[in-house]
Order: structure tokens, then sequence, then C-alpha cells
């Protein structure tokens, strides 16, 4: 294994300390707890939103804590899913009086962690509500699984609900847009290589060299297919044509892309998925309102890359329009 | 039998140890179908435990139990942490303000932690989980309670060990694994075989066999 870091079982309070200390005008961490929240929190009068997950998949969440998304991003142990205590005191910690909406990428840890801290945040008469985001349309949804996990789709739940909040919107409003996107978001990834969990010291999985891995999560469990490689093309026709079935779109519908790298692909391979991306959906006549290229929901130092349609409407174009300021998600 | 809160603990303190000898173990586990953390969390989770509860001998078991599942659930993260938590809080509950444990109290313990588990992962028998061991141990503590503890213990462990052997050829339907469809058959259910490691361990410390 070789990595820059210390100890593997302080990688993720190390990493905390070194955001807050480069983001102090955004961000403070609770003493205590391995949780973001936004440096002026709690504030008054607006919905708080609260995501988290294991660590190892940054900028996500912590880095969207900031005006117009989060509110709080709690982070677990790499991989792991964050305990319900550290989860409650992230809510307690942001409560503005407005309410607290809890974003959840569909893991069965996550789901688990963050019901049991609802639960306890309700039992202090907090109002909370959850969403759980299972954009990844790898991942079937059938009786035999949990259902589809959440990726990268989810940035723009936090930016979209981040931005209701942002605007005043009652939890209730925030929590009917948040649920919107979840409905309209789809993604699929594919890796060529493994990454390796600090505490861990091996690759999660082997794969040749001449091999790709089609439907990878964002947590190094296997993926759907593996074949041998293929051209870029080829591998965005083939993560496009899993999306487009599932997410019907018509000629003069406009989309969000997201092109998401998970930690070890270039921003030039990036932006060559991006051109053919662009491509399909100009011969479907689907018009591309926003396109975001880069890092968003990584997956260590895993080679490979997601990619993530949005169906807009008028109300999802505006809030995804809005102002954001945070660490890693700028948008004027 | 009686199990007071100081054999209690031991018994925990062995399960801890056992759990952190098969670290490695649980994790190769769980790397083929899930996501590779699993040794390593409950080795975490069962290595704060031993501190909370290394001097609770003056406590019921019940707050012992209690203290060993608020534990779990703060340190472990992932799914088992809410799952093993909730059920030895379950465990606790059952045996709320009890200072000895006879060989009934043993079972309730039991069939607590597999409600509490049943409860919290929604999960039935047959869906690759720690249920697949759990449950047909106690149905195997319940069905020979007449035989005496030892006979109870030892038929519990060898049904436990049959249900972990068993996940091998079921499809995973519950958990990370659920994602794999086919592709989780033939591994082991790591949850499966931590349960079954405890059970073991829990069988050896009251049938005083060096574990």
């Amino acid at each position: 294994m070789k990595k820059i870091i210390n100890n593997p079982e302080y990688v993720v309070e190390e990493m905390l300390e070194g955001m807050v200390r480069a983001f102090p005008q955004y961000v403070r961490k609770l003493e205590g707890y391995n949780v973001i929240v936004r440096a002026d929190a709690p504030v008054k009068g607006k919905v708080a939103l609260v995501s988290g997950g294991g660590s190892g998949h940054e900028p996500s969440h912590a880095g969207y804590v900031g005006k117009g998304m989060l509110d709080a991003g709690v982070a677990g142990a790499v991989f792991t899913s964050p305990t319900p205590d550290q989860i409650f005191e992230a809510i307690k910690a942001v409560d503005g009086g407005a309410g607290v909406l809890l974003v959840i990428k569909n893991y069965t840890g996550d789901v688990m962690n963050f019901e049991m801290a609802a639960d306890m945040a309700r039992a202090e008469g907090i109002e909370v509500e959850s969403v759980i985001v299972n954009d990844d349309v790898a991942v079937e949804n059938s009786t035999y699984t949990v259902g589809r996990r959440g990726i990268a789709g989810t940035v723009f739940v936090h930016k979209i609900a981040g931005a209701k909040a942002q605007a005043g919107g009652t939890l209730e409003e925030v929590k009917a847009v948040a649920e919107k996107v979840i409905k309209n978001v789809r993604s699929m990834g594919m890796a060529l290589t493994p990454c390796i969990v600090p505490a861990a010291g091996k690759p999660t999985f082997t794969i040749g060299d001449d091999e790709m891995e089609i439907g990878m999560g964002i947590h190094g469990e296997p993926g759907t297919m593996r074949t041998k490689l293929m051209k870029a093309d080829e591998v965005v026709d083939h993560l496009m044509s899993k999306i487009l079935a599932d997410l019907p779109l018509e000629s003069g519908d406009e989309v969000a892309v997201m092109i998401n790298g998970l930690g070890g692909t270039p921003l030039m391979e990036l932006f060559i998925m991006n051109k053919k991306v662009g491509q399909i959906l100009d011969g479907k006549g689907i018009k591309v309102f926003r396109t975001y290229v880069g890092e968003f929901m990584t997956s260590l130092e895993m080679a490979g890359a997601s990619v993530t349609l949005l169906k807009l409407d008028d109300e999802l174009k505006s809030l995804l329009s809005a102002p954001a300021d945070t660490p890693a998600f700028k948008q004027l | 039998m009686a199990v007071d809160s100081i054999k209690l603990i031991d018994i925990i303190k062995a399960i801890a140890d056992k759990i952190n000898e098969k670290r490695e173990y649980l994790t190769q586990l769980d790397s083929a179908i899930g996501d590779a953390d699993h040794g390593i969390n409950m080795s975490k989770g069962f290595k704060a435990v031993v501190e909370k509860i290394t001097n609770m001998g003056d406590k019921d078991c019940g707050t012992i139990l209690k203290t060993v599942g608020m534990t779990l659930v703060s340190t472990v993260g992932g799914a088992s942490g809410p799952l093993y938590g909730t059920a030895f809080m379950k465990a606790g509950q059952a045996v709320a303000g009890k200072v000895n444990l006879d060989f009934n109290d043993l079972i309730s313990v039991c069939e607590a932690a597999l409600e509490g588990i049943k409860y919290r992962g929604k999960a039935e028998k047959g869906e690759k989980t720690i249920v697949d061991a759990l449950e047909p141990a106690v149905e195997a503590l319940r069905k020979h309670r007449s035989e005496g503890l030892k006979t109870a213990l030892q038929e519990a462990v060898k049904a436990a060990k049959k249900g972990m052997e068993y996940t091998k050829n079921i499809i995973a339907k519950k958990g990370r694994a659920s994602y794999l469809g086919e592709r989780s058959l033939g591994h082991q259910d790591p949850g499966a075989t931590s349960c079954y490691i405890m059970l073991e361990t829990l069988a050896d410390q009251l049938l005083d066999k060096k574990s």
C-alpha cells in the first residue's frame, strides 16, 4: 500500500482537521465528532440539510457544506456508515428551528444508522425528515436486492434541495423537491482499477491489466459485468444506454450532466467521456442545460468514472442555477 | 448454571478476543461480497466494548448488555453496528435488573437478540445474513431446552455452524452483497460468520472449554 497517511486509524480525523484548516470561512468541526458543519450553523429559520456516509468519497459530503447546499456532513470510517450518535450530534448542531432533512444514500448501513439518529432527534422534539437517493442503474431494483445504490446523483440532491432551503422553503417543500430530483436522476459507473481501504491495506478486488468493471459501485464493491478494455466512446455508449433505458427522455427535454471521476482518473479522460455523452444527447435532441465535469463522489484512488443525467423542469432548472458557495462546489 | 456480572464480562471479553483473532478472516470474507471491513469494524467495536465494561462488575447483567449494545452502535458503523448493537440492547432489556442469569435467561437473551436483529435489518432466514446463523441456534436452544444446558448449547452451536455454512449456497438479499445477485453464491456471509464465532465462544465459556 502506497499512501500519504500517518496511521490508517486516524485518516478521517486528520483529513477533517486539514479541511477545516483550509476552509475556516466555510466550515467547522464538532468537537469530539467527525462532523463538519457550516461555520455559521445553526442558521435560524432555515431548513437544515444533513448528509453523510462512509469517508473515501471526498469531496462528498463535507465538501458540500456551505451556503446553498448542506448544513452538515457526517463522516464515517472509510466506506463505513457513520454512527447514529454522530448523525444525532450533527442534527442538533444545525437545527435552526425549521426542521432537518437527512439525505441518505441507499446502503443498508447508512439507512439503518440515519434512521436510528432520526428517531433519537425526534425523541428530543426536532422535526426530521429523510430522503433516500438511489440513482445507480447498474443495480437492478428487484425484490432480490435492497434496491439501487446512491452514487454521484446525490450531489444534485444536495444542490437543489439546498437551494430550496436557502430560498426559505419549508421542510415539506425541501423534501418534496429532493424527492423530485431522486425521481429524475440516474447514474452509472465503471472502473479500471480497484482502490485500497487504508485499514485493510489491500486492493478491494483484483482486475486484469486489460480489463474493466462495468457497474462498479463507489465502495469497491464488484460491479455487474467484467469486460476487456473498451474505447471511451464504447464505454459511454454502454453507460448511457442503461441510463436512458431507465430515464425516459424525449426530444426537447432538458438535462443536467455530471461526469464524475472516481479519484484516479485524469480530467482529460472525463472530458473525452463528456464529448461522447454530449454527442449522444445531441443525436436525440435532448438539450444539455448544465454540465459538471470533475470529482464529486470519489472512491479513494480508484480509476474510473460515472455518468449522471438529471431530467429538469423549470423548478429544478432554477434551483440548480441558484448560487452555491461551499469548499467543493461554487457557483455564481 | 449461573452467570453473574463478573462472568458475563469475562464472556464478552472472550468474544472480543476471538473477534480480534478472526479479524483478518472476517475482513477477507467481506472483501469477496461486501466492502472488506467487517473484521476491522467489529474488532474496533469490541475493543471499545471491553474498555467500557471492564469495571462494570457491580452492575446488573441487563445494564452490561445494554452498554455493549450502545457501544457497538456508536463505534462499529456500517450495517453491523446497528444490527449487533440493537441485538445486545434488546438482550439487555430482556434481563433488565438481573444480577444472575440462569439457563432460561440465556435463552431469553438469545431470543431477544434475534428479534432485535430481525427488526433492525428487516431480515428473514435465507437472505444470507446474521439471521441464518442466529435463528437456527435459537431454535435449537428452545428445542433442546429440556435436555439441559450442555446439550442445548452444543446443539445451538452446531445449528449455527450449519446455518453459517449454508450461506454459501444462497443468494444474498440484504446488504451490499445483494447487489451481486448470483455472484454472491459460493461465498460465506461474514455476518453469519461473526455471529457463529460469538455463539461458539459463548458456549466454550459456559462449558468451561478453552476457546
